[in-house]
């Protein structure tokens, strides 16, 4: 346990811990921007890092169930889908409970399966969950940004709408990156199509 | 082999997850706190505690002394500008419109503030008085303590964040408490009259 494995384990228990103590919370969580867009992420980044340092068995271990990645990334997709609902992102403020929960299940359902899964998955996975998420970003906020009500109970209209704005954004960037390497850049088949040698089209 | 344990390993975390969807989501019926709010409230109604309130007039009533009745709440703060200063011109008029229910005793519009300091009596007359209102069947009321606004609050669901600008942003809505004193119903703040339905439906003949 060292070298720059090490050093990303570490990081990202201080990292765990700065988001989690009252400061790191209150900051964050003061906007429904800085819950649903830097909070989670982030958290999803600490599983991330966790997963560089879990043995390699552990992963090994989960490897058969996994094939390309699929049951990791359909469990982080709908761990993620679940913190995404206004209500959770609520009650994540409200409930101490839903606080842990969320504090637990994000680095732990959503970063480390996606830490070991989206090496593993090939192109066709790969573009179907940055579809649904490009799908998803757009879809959310346009919600945000056009909803006269306000969805959560604890951020104000204006707020709502901003990170409406911003998913926008966030959506369309996403997708003119993606647009740009389909077109220009290097298409990674993935591990599992490439430990079968030379990569075939299918037929 | 891996093909089959991956499709079974993603069944189950579907499963899991939409379990986990239909818990969050009272059963896909709710994916908004204020939505999760009422289908709670309609599903189990909780007991509203006797808590003494003080009156525009000064005076004092209670939760308590208001049972045997059907109760229309709304939760106000009297220097709302924005959309909320129409919640005091529903109310006059459902004060018109159930007037025979109120004058009988069988019905009580009841406007509680979450802003105390600001809301004294004089204020809670003259947000009455602005609306066209009177003080007959139409309590408007603060609750005496902090510790009392916040079991209301907390009770009734309401949320009430301050908008920076001396104002509050709140989940306006019409809750109806009936005579036993639970709280049976929460309707869109605009809509007083899917209230009135609710109770004169209710109405024992």
């Amino acid at each position: 346990m060292n070298g720059p494995t090490g050093r990303r384990c570490l990081v990202g228990v201080v990292l765990w811990v700065a988001l989690a103590i009252p400061p790191g919370r209150q900051l964050l969580e003061s906007s429904m921007t800085g819950q649903l867009l830097v909070q989670i992420p982030l958290l999803a980044l600490v599983g991330w890092m966790f997963a560089q340092c879990l043995p390699d068995r552990v992963a090994q271990r989960f490897a058969p169930w996994n094939h390309r990645g699929i049951s990791g990334l359909l469990l982080a997709s709908l761990t993620s889908l679940i913190w995404m609902l206004p209500l959770a992102m609520d009650a994540a403020l409200d409930d101490p409970r839903i606080a842990l929960a969320k504090f637990l299940s994000v680095p732990l359902l959503i970063g480390v399966p996606v830490a070991w899964s989206w090496p593993r998955a090939g192109f066709v996975v790969r573009g179907v969950v940055l579809t649904e998420l490009i799908a998803t970003t757009l879809r959310l906020g346009w919600l945000y940004k056009i909803s006269p009500v306000r969805l959560c109970s604890n951020y104000l209209l204006d707020d709502q709408q901003r990170l409406g704005t911003i998913l926008l954004v966030v959506g369309f960037a996403i997708l003119l990156v993606l647009v740009w390497r389909l077109m220009w850049g290097r298409v990674d088949p993935g591990r599992d199509e490439r430990g079968e040698g030379e990569h075939r089209p299918w037929r | 082999m891996a093909v089959l344990r991956t499709l079974l390993a993603s069944l189950t975390v579907l499963a899991a997850g939409v379990g986990a969807l239909a818990g969050t989501t009272h059963g896909f019926r709710a994916f908004t706190t204020e939505t999760a709010r009422r289908i709670a409230v309609r599903d189990h109604p909780p007991v509203v505690p006797p808590l003494s309130l003080e009156t525009a007039s000064g005076g004092r009533t209670s939760f308590g002394e208001l049972r045997g009745r059907w109760l229309v709440v709304d939760f106000i703060y009297t220097s709302c500008t924005t959309y909320c200063s129409v919640q005091g011109m529903e109310f006059a008029r459902l004060q018109q419109q159930l007037a025979g229910p109120i004058a009988s005793g069988q019905i009580a519009l009841l406007s509680v503030s979450f802003d105390p300091t600001r809301d004294d009596p004089a204020a809670l007359t003259e947000y009455q008085r602005m609306h066209g209102g009177t003080d007959s069947g139409w309590v408007a009321a603060r609750p005496i303590s902090a510790a009392d606004l916040a079991a209301l609050l907390r009770l009734f669901r309401v949320k009430v964040i301050p908008d920076g600008a001396g104002g509050f942003e709140h989940n306006a809505a019409i809750a109806v408490v009936d005579p036993r004193g639970r709280l049976v119903t929460i309707v869109d703040w605009n809509a007083p009259n899917d209230a009135a339905r609710y109770v004169t439906q209710h109405l024992t003949p």
